[in-house]
């Protein structure tokens, strides 16, 4: 029998430390309805349940990494940034997380603080702060777009494995024999190539709805197209 | 620009059901980054089951929920594989939809006034933020409450 689990599994972070993750991540997602109302109005609602159900629809799909017999998936943090803002953005990975432990047994249900940390948390803060600064520097395009899109996924993946690395380091269940820069090691090279992967998927998401609904796509918000004076409108005339 | 996003959200989650679906039998079915970090010390069979060495894998405990009829993103009861990986992720996006847009439709702003000040804010974002890591329906309504009376 093939089990199919992509999360934290329950036995891997002991019981108090497991514990102390959960308030925190409740305390956090207390912030992010908090903050993230002001964001929600009539049309950011729909949106951000598409975007929880789109992340949940592609975190199914595995890919290959190009390392033997090891794959990865989507997290959704750096694409629920863009597309709904950071505070409703960790809501909707949130949301993916807690249907997959309570129905679908992936990812332990006393692991979920720990899950949220990583996943909803930590990977959706290090991608809005990655993408608030790059859409600031790079040229209002598509491609601009597209890159800011693919560098913070990358750092989203990365920042989430890590979570996990210091939450092993505060409660692992297995003696590492002190050998945590390893299990580091591990992680950060496994998940360097998963989050190329993300990258490309949430770039070419992103562009693809900037595309069709720009003004569904919460990073471009606020974002003036003639902010840099010199550049040249196509066509000219406005 | 004040367009109603239905047509888009209605279009996206027909790519997401299709995702979820169909393409999802086609995914890898090697343990991820994180697993095959677990597993390392560990020998295993073609199945991904541990064979021997020592590794924080071998720590893993059965799943609190592992008999729900949705486990390991199979339909309970459903033989052909590929029909039963795709339904349970038919099931698992519109589930996933309609907790997570049920829940933001609730807490959603309403109109101008909809900063309602003081304690019954707070309680019913706590409330909702409790119900976003377990029993929801209730906490939703819970939420949605005060907000519709102010």
């Amino acid at each position: 029998m093939e089990t199919l689990a992509m999360h934290i599994s329950n036995g891997i972070i002991n019981g108090p430390v497991a514990a102390v993750f959960a308030a925190l991540a409740l305390a956090a997602l207390t912030l992010c309805v908090l903050r993230g109302r002001r964001d929600l109005d009539d049309r950011l609602a729909p949106m951000a349940g598409l975007v929880a159900a789109f992340i949940f629809a592609v975190q199914m799909l595995n890919f290959p990494i190009f390392t033997a017999g090891v794959s990865g998936h989507l997290l959704g943090g750096a694409l629920a940034a863009l597309l709904v803002g950071p505070w409703v953005g960790a809501l909707c990975v949130a949301v993916v997380l807690v249907v997959q432990a309570l129905v679908f047994g992936d990812g332990g249900v006393a692991m979920l603080g720990l899950n949220i940390t990583n996943m909803a948390l930590l990977g959706t803060a290090a991608a809005y702060l990655l993408i608030a600064l790059l859409l600031r520097v790079l040229p209002r395009t598509p491609a601009g777009l597209a890159v800011t899109a693919f560098v913070s996924s990358v750092l989203s993946v990365l920042v989430a494995a890590q979570g996990f690395v210091v939450q092993y380091w505060l409660g692992g269940t297995a003696d590492l024999g002190g050998n945590l820069v390893g299990l580091a090691g591990t992680m950060a090279g496994a998940h360097l190539l998963i989050g190329i992967g993300e990258g490309l998927i949430t770039a070419t998401t992103v562009v693809t709805v900037a595309k069709v609904r720009p003004d569904l796509v919460y990073a471009l918000r606020g974002l003036r197209p003639a902010a840099a004076p010199a550049v040249p409108a196509v066509g000219g005339v406005r | 620009m004040n367009k109603r996003p239905w047509a888009f959200v209605l279009g996206g989650l027909l790519v997401a059901l299709l995702l979820a679906g169909v393409v999802s039998n086609y995914a890898s079915s090697h343990p991820d980054g994180l697993d095959s970090s677990l597993l390392k010390g560990c020998t295993v069979d073609a199945d991904h089951n541990i064979t021997g060495g020592s590794c924080p894998a071998q720590q893993a405990k059965d799943h609190e929920l592992a008999d729900s009829p949705l486990a390991d993103y199979g339909v309970r009861g459903i033989d052909n594989a590929f029909l039963s990986t795709g339904l349970s992720g038919v099931l698992g996006v519109l589930l996933t939809f309609a907790v997570g847009a049920g829940a933001f439709w609730l807490l959603r702003r309403r109109g101008a006034a909809a900063t309602a000040g003081g304690g019954a804010t707070t309680d019913a974002a706590t409330t909702a933020g409790a119900g976003t890591a377990g029993a929801t329906p209730d906490a939703a309504s819970a939420a949605g409450g005060p907000a519709t009376r102010s």
